[in-house]
C-alpha cells in the first residue's frame, strides 16, 4: 500500500503540495486529475523520492520513504515509473533498454534479463523490436518500451506521469491500451492524466488536484460524470 | 616558369622526414592524452561549486582559448627560460598544445555533459539505478558519442599546430623539413613533400576515427 500523509512539498518560494493525503491499496488503480502546475506530477516525483518532500510522510509498504535510512535505490525497485517524455536509453537497442535494470540492478545473469526483458516487451506489443533503436520508433512505440523497462524491474506500483501528453493524438490509443492490460491484470498505479475518459472507464477513484491540494477523490465514474466540489465541476467543464 | 623541380634530393632524405613525421605524431598523441585527462579535472573544476575551482578552470580556459597558440609555445620556451627553467624544444611544444588542448576540451567536456537532459536521470534513478551506474551505463555513453568528433577534431588540431615546433627548433615534420631545405636549397619540394605528408597522416587520423566510430556507437543520438 501507498500511503501518503498530509505531504508538502515547495520549489523555493512556491508551496506546489498544501498537504495531500491519499491511500492507493493494493491493486487499486487511482488517477489523479487536474490543471497543469496543480502539483499532480510532483506528487509522483515525491513518491520515488526523486523529489525530496518538506513535511508529511509517504509510506510504501510501511517503508518512510524519505528516512534518512531508507535505501531509496532499492525501494525504487518496488515503484514503476513512466514520464511525459518516454527517455528511452537512445544509446541503446529496444532489448537493451528492457534488460539493463534487471541485469545491473537487481544482478540478473544476462540470460535470465534478457528473457524478461523480450516477455515484457512482447507484454507491451513491441515483440518484433528487440533490435531496433529508440530513436527509430514513434513516440507511442517509444512510450511502451518506457513501460515495458519499468515492468522489467517487476515492480509492486507504476506511477504513471501524464505518459500520453506528449503524443501525437493517433499515438494515444496504443498506450492506454497497453494500461488498460496492466489495469485488467491487477497492477497497482496511480496515473496522473488529462484523459478524462481513460480516468473514468480503467480507474478505480480519481482525485482532483486544485492548486496543492486534493479537491475532490471518490470513485472514478462519479467524480468524473457527476463531480460534487464546484472547482471540479469548472475543471471538467472545461476539458470536455 | 623557370623553376626546375628536384625531387631525388627529398626521397634521399625520407628517412629523416618519416622520422620528423613520427616525432609529430607522437608529440600530438601525447598532447591529446595529457590534454584529454586535464580536460576532464578542469570541466569537473567548472562545474564545482567552489569558487576557487571554477575560477582557476575559468582562468585557463579563457587564456587557452584566446591568445595565440605561437605565444603559448614561446611562453613554454623562451619565457620559462627567462626564469631559469630550461625545457627542451620538445617539452615546451607538448606543454603549450596540452594546455591549449586542455582549454578547449574542458569546453567541449561541460557541453557534452551538460547536453545530456536531466530526464535521462530521473529514468535511471527510478530503475533503482545508482548513481556510479547512471553514469556508467546511460550518462557517459552517450556523452561520450557527443564529445566524440570535437575531440577529433582537437587531435588532428594538434597535429597541425605542432608544426609551430619550427620555431623553437624541434625536430618534428616540419622542424625537420626546415632544416633539410636549408641545407639543399630545395625548399619547394620538401614544403610540398612535408604538406602531403600532413594531409595524409591527418585523414589516416579522421578515417580511423570514423571506424572506431562505427564500432563504438551503433544507436543513433
Amino acid at each position: 500500500m501507498i500511503s501518503v500523509q498530509n505531504v508538502h512539498k515547495s520549489f523555493g518560494d512556491l508551496e506546489v503540495l498544501k498537504g495531500v493525503s491519499l491511500d492507493v491499496k493494493k491493486g487499486e488503480v487511482v488517477s489523479v486529475i487536474g490543471g497543469s502546475g496543480s502539483g499532480k506530477s510532483t506528487l509522483l516525483y515525491c513518491i520515488n523520492a526523486i523529489e525530496p518532500i518538506n513535511k508529511g510522510k509517504i509510506l510504501v509498504d510501511d517503508v518512510d520513504v524519505h528516512a534518512k535510512e531508507t535505501n531509496k535505490d532499492k525501494l525504487r525497485q518496488k515503484l514503476g515509473m513512466v514520464f511525459q517524455q518516454w527517455n528511452s536509453f537512445p544509446h541503446m537497442t529496444v532489448l537493451e533498454n528492457a534488460a539493463l535494470a534487471p541485469r545491473i540492478v537487481k544482478k540478473m545473469s544476462k540470460e535470465e534479463a534478457i528473457e524478461i526483458a523480450k516477455k515484457e516487451l512482447e507484454h507491451v506489443g513491441l515483440g518484433d523490436k528487440f533490435d531496433v533503436y529508440p530513436t527509430k520508433m514513434s513516440g507511442g512505440q517509444q512510450q511502451r518500451l518506457a513501460i515495458a523497462r519499468a515492468l522489467a524491474m517487476k515492480p509492486d506500483y507504476m506511477l504513471l506521469d501524464e505518459v500520453t501528453s506528449a503524443l501525437d493524438p493517433e499515438l494515444v490509443g496504443e498506450v492506454l491500451d497497453t494500461l488498460r492490460l496492466l489495469a485488467e491484470e491487477g497492477m497497482t498505479m496511480i496515473c496522473v492524466t488529462h484523459e478524462m475518459g481513460f480516468a473514468r472507464d480503467v480507474s478505480d477513484r480519481v482525485a482532483y488536484f486544485h492548486e496543492g491540494v486534493i479537491a475532490e477523490i471518490g470513485e472514478a465514474r462519479q467524480v468524473i460524470t457527476d463531480p460534487q466540489n464546484p472547482l471540479t465541476q469548472k475543471f471538467l467543464s472545461k476539458v470536455r | 616558369m623557370d623553376y626546375e623541380f628536384h625531387w631525388n634530393v627529398v626521397f634521399q632524405n625520407m628517412p629523416q622526414l618519416l622520422n620528423g613525421a613520427f616525432v609529430t605524431l607522437h608529440v600530438s598523441v601525447l598532447a591529446m592524452l595529457l590534454g584529454v585527462v586535464i580536460a576532464i579535472l578542469l570541466a569537473i573544476a567548472k562545474m564545482n561549486s567552489t569558487r576557487f575551482f571554477s575560477q582557476v578552470a575559468t582562468v585557463w580556459v579563457e587564456i587557452a582559448r584566446n591568445t595565440p597558440a605561437l605565444f603559448q609555445i614561446y611562453m613554454a620556451y623562451f619565457g620559462l627560460g627567462a626564469f631559469g627553467i630550461h625545457l627542451s624544444p620538445y617539452v615546451a611544444v607538448l606543454s603549450a598544445l596540452v594546455f591549449i588542448n586542455a582549454g578547449y576540451l574542458t569546453e567541449t567536456f561541460r557541453g557534452g555533459f551538460q547536453s545530456i537532459p536531466s530526464t535521462q536521470y530521473s529514468a535511471s534513478k527510478s530503475l533503482g539505478m545508482t548513481s556510479i551506474q547512471t553514469y556508467r551505463y546511460i550518462i557517459l555513453p552517450q556523452m561520450l558519442r557527443r564529445i566524440y568528433h570535437p575531440m577529433t577534431n582537437q587531435f588532428v588540431w594538434s597535429i597541425l599546430m605542432s608544426s609551430l615546433g619550427i620555431l623553437v627548433g624541434m625536430s618534428e615534420l616540419s622542424g625537420t623539413t626546415q632544416r633539410l631545405q636549408s641545407l639543399s636549397f630545395r625548399t619547394l619540394e620538401f614544403f610540398i613533400v612535408a604538406a602531403v605528408m600532413y594531409f595524409v597522416i591527418t585523414k589516416l587520423v579522421l578515417f580511423g576515427s570514423s571506424l572506431l566510430a562505427r564500432r563504438l556507437f551503433k544507436g543513433e543520438i
